[in-house]
């Protein structure tokens, strides 16, 4: 039958093509590795390298749930300023309060690094939640719920923050930022680890494939009879404990929360997100992807400080790698119909 | 009829033909309209009309065939060229835009006035001349939006006038009329009747066919069966040419499965169209029966309320009132994942747009509505569990296939349709709702799908098929009922069922046909 021969067509013969699109982020990243190696040698320094990854482990962790968020072809914008209000209130439940306005617990003691955790977690998963919310019962666009979100948690930020930084922490508490293990830096170790656990609940859970599906077909999925509003939902909440973890973790590398932390970290986020392959449409992408994207910009980075190129045109690269990579997505999924 | 009589020939297409991939739409289709003249264009679902009409209104190039208009060889390339030349076709889809008045509707993009600036005096007043002409009475400020349908239809008329058109195309103008409306849209067309300009248009009510038009053309399946002049000609002459002759394509199956047993009952279902959804189609009371093991046809064409009445069932929309009763309970479906903890499942009309995941691999097209049972600890899936689920139902429904992790989008249509059917039973459903069982599929595999439907009617899956194929409709069902305009319009036992039956059901009002 023709039809038969046509799809045994289709299987076999490497497509070079569709190889690229694959691992286009891994050797580009490769290739951009080699080039600032021989540019600088001082871009191979183990010392360098390990500063990378650590610079990198914040908007990767946050870059670990936008990749949910984007998955099911929604957006999150409110992930820097959630990430500041988060801090916030780790540093104020580990100070036990703060400085002159209020405390909490007796004498001002704090209450050490755990509950400080938790509360950075709790405040970033409600977050998450209202603005899932907001998209899924008010059916407001999630570019706009989050774009308010970005307003709103900046606000509740600075507001908070009335009296200035929180600093200052016990060393048990800065250890989740500065610490080593043998000699790999602690938040290094948090990236990877989350990472690996989210790649393997996206792969091999029940809810994994349903953010797949929900992503790349919605009406088919609610047809199939998910519960597809539960499941835009939650990613949004899985955005705001990631949020959560990475301000307690920045707060901690840097000995201390201000309200204007995170600025301008979704740029950095989104842009780690796509340029690791995830299409911005939904329904394809991986953690994988991600991790790579999100090193990759780390990298990009790294090497243009070092070559001293002004922080002003990074973000003009930025700007244009992310527009590229969007249009290598479209380019990639137009190919995809037309075989 | 109006006095008028009919001059000489304003349009004639010849030997028009046209392929998709895998299709022949139209073969060597002559077409021909007078001037002064209502021509109803008729054919079933898919016998080549739209893309005929999509030819005249130069949104599709024919593969060969010649087009004459007003006496002249003309050659379409886009819309624009067809509307240069007279020729506007108003779809039933409106093309307005709803935040913009009338008068800007009618004339967008040909605004009257200057090179840089509008005049909006000559815009409302030149918009009133043509409002008043078909009877339009609103404001030329009023915006489309609050229009109702019927008036939107009458803005698109006034937009066509505008372009000084002497032929106007209306696809099914008449379907979401009721038919007060009806009745002043036929006025307006005899009134253009009179000032020269002929109109060709659509309709699956053939009663209309004879209210108003002068002559008719019938397609069926790309070829043109028949032409004349209304006057000389009856009903169930048209009905027979649209059916062709009473073919048994497909031989109807020996044995029955259906029970005694009612599976799913459905009574008095209504679905009243709402101010903000004004092409939505309704229901109208409708009631049915399907029992355990039997296999229950639902014919109508276009626009009839199958897909929506299929919906309903099955949660994924709402309607107004009425009851769903399941194995002798009335239920509540509020969503598809009611319907389907309650054993009901919908393999939708539309197979790429509804129902698989492209992107996504086969299996987990397969197993996505059944997770559960591929789970291990209720949260993982087991990849042993799944590829044995794949491959059972692989095996029983013979898709052709290299592995499970093989992209769904890269299968034949009728593997597609065969991964979708394997994800319903999968779930081992009591009831099944199947939408154009074999749209779009070769014949080899639409066979090995009637099979299938077969083996789960003898299984004691109680089916409803909905189809657009009559042939589909006698060779599979037990039982046939006919729908027109979310209403029930007439039941069949197969016996009895023939195709000029079932088209007479389908399109006129039960009491026409008693």
């Amino acid at each position: 039958m023709t039809t038969d021969a046509a799809e045994k067509k289709m299987d076999k013969g490497f497509d070079v093509f569709s190889f690229l699109a694959k691992f286009a982020p891994l050797i580009f990243l490769l290739v951009l590795m080699a080039v600032f190696a021989f540019l600088q040698p001082r871009f191979f320094s183990s010392v360098n390298l390990f500063n990378v990854m650590r610079q990198v482990s914040i908007t990767g962790l946050l870059a670990i749930g936008m990749t949910f968020v984007i998955l099911t072809a929604g957006i999150d914008l409110s992930v820097g300023s959630l990430l500041a209000f988060c801090g916030l209130v780790a540093a104020a439940v580990a100070k036990g309060g703060m400085q002159d306005r209020f405390t909490v617990g007796d004498a001002a003691i704090g209450y050490g690094w755990p509950l400080a955790l938790l509360a950075a977690i709790a405040v970033g998963l409600v977050g998450g939640y209202l603005q899932g919310v907001a998209i899924t019962r008010l059916k407001v666009p999630a570019f706009v719920v989050t774009l308010g979100g970005m307003s709103v948690f900046r606000g509740a930020a600075l507001l908070f923050a009335a009296g200035g930084p929180i600093s200052g922490f016990q060393p048990d508490f800065a250890w989740w930022g500065q610490g080593r293990i043998w000699t790999v830096p602690v938040p290094v170790i948090i990236f990877l680890v989350t990472a690996v656990l989210a790649h393997i609940v996206l792969r091999y859970t029940r809810y994994g494939r349903q953010v797949y599906a929900v992503g790349g077909n919605p009406e088919a999925a609610r047809l199939a009879g998910l519960n597809v509003n539960q499941i835009i939902c939650s990613v949004y909440v899985i955005m705001g404990f990631f949020a959560g973890l990475g301000s307690f973790v920045l707060a901690a590398r840097l000995n201390s929360a201000e309200a204007v932390a995170g600025t301008g970290y979704e740029l950095t986020v989104i842009a780690s997100v796509v340029i690791g392959g995830t299409s911005l449409f939904g329904g394809a992408g991986s953690i994988f992807g991600t991790v790579i994207g999100a090193v990759l910009i780390g990298v990009l980075l790294n090497g243009l400080v070092l070559m001293n190129v002004s922080s002003y045109i990074q973000q003009i690269i930025i700007g244009i790698i992310i527009v590229l990579a969007v249009a290598f997505d479209t380019f990639a999924k137009s190919r995809r119909r037309k075989a | 009829m109006s006095a008028a009589q009919p001059q000489a020939t304003l349009l004639t297409m010849t030997g028009i033909s046209k392929n998709f991939p895998g299709v022949r739409a139209l073969e060597n289709v002559d077409f021909e309209v007078g001037g002064a003249e209502v021509h109803a264009f008729l054919g079933e679902n898919g016998a080549g009309k739209s893309t005929l009409l999509k030819i005249l209104s130069g949104a599709q190039a024919p593969d060969s065939g010649t087009i004459e208009f007003g006496g002249q060889h003309v050659k379409f390339l886009s819309p624009q060229d067809a509307q240069r030349a007279g020729i506007v076709t108003i779809y039933q889809e409106f093309t307005l835009a709803p935040d913009m008045t009338i008068a800007e509707n009618i004339f967008i993009g040909r605004e009257p006035g200057s090179r840089l600036f509008i005049s909006r005096s000559q815009l409302e007043a030149d918009s009133k001349r043509l409002m008043d002409r078909i009877g339009l009475d609103r404001s030329p400020r009023a915006l489309v939006r609050d229009l109702s349908v019927a008036e939107q239809q009458m803005v698109e008329i006034a937009r066509a006038l505008s372009m000084k058109s002497r032929l106007i195309v209306m696809d099914e103008p008449t379907s979401a009329l009721s038919r007060t409306e009806v009745g002043k849209l036929f006025d307006i067309v005899r009134a253009l009747k009179r000032d020269g300009i002929s109109t060709i248009f659509v309709t699956h009510r053939l009663e209309e066919v004879f209210e108003i038009s002068d002559r008719y053309t019938v397609l069926r399946d790309g070829h043109h069966v028949g032409a004349g002049r209304v006057s000389e000609t009856r009903l169930d002459g048209i009905i027979k040419l649209m059916v062709g002759r009473e073919l048994a394509l497909l031989a109807p199956p020996e044995t029955s499965y259906a029970t005694d047993e009612v599976a799913l009952a459905v009574e008095n279902i209504s679905r009243r169209r709402k101010s903000t959804d004004a092409s939505a189609i309704e229901l109208h009371n409708v009631s049915l029966k399907v029992h355990k093991g039997e296999i229950l046809g639902i014919a109508g064409l276009v626009g009839a309320g199958r897909t929506e009445m299929a919906r309903a069932i099955f949660g994924a929309d709402k309607f107004d009132s009425g009851t769903i009763i399941v194995d002798g309970k009335a239920v509540r479906i509020a969503s598809p994942r009611d319907a389907i903890e309650l054993g009901i499942g919908l393999v939708p009309e539309d197979r790429k747009l509804q129902a698989l995941f492209l992107a996504l691999a086969i299996r987990t097209n397969i197993s996505i509505a059944s997770q559960h049972s591929i789970s291990s600890l209720g949260v993982f899936i087991s990849g042993k569990k799944e590829e044995a689920l794949v491959e059972e139902y692989r095996k029983l429904l013979n898709i052709r296939m290299s592995s499970g992790d093989q992209l769904v989008g890269n299968l034949s249509g009728g593997n597609q349709q065969k991964v979708v059917l394997a994800r319903w039973l999968a779930l081992r459903p009591k009831i099944l709702i199947v939408d154009e069982p074999t749209r779009g599929i070769d014949v080899g595999a639409k066979v090995e799908v009637h099979n299938l439907l077969f083996q789960m009617a003898a299984s004691g899956i109680a089916i409803i098929v909905i189809s657009s194929e009559l042939p589909e409709i006698l060779a599979l069902s037990d039982r046939i009922v006919t729908m027109r305009e979310g209403h029930i319009t007439g039941e069949i036992d197969r016996a009895q069922a023939t195709q000029t039956k079932l088209m007479t059901l389908m399109t006129l009002t039960s009491e026409q046909a008693a």
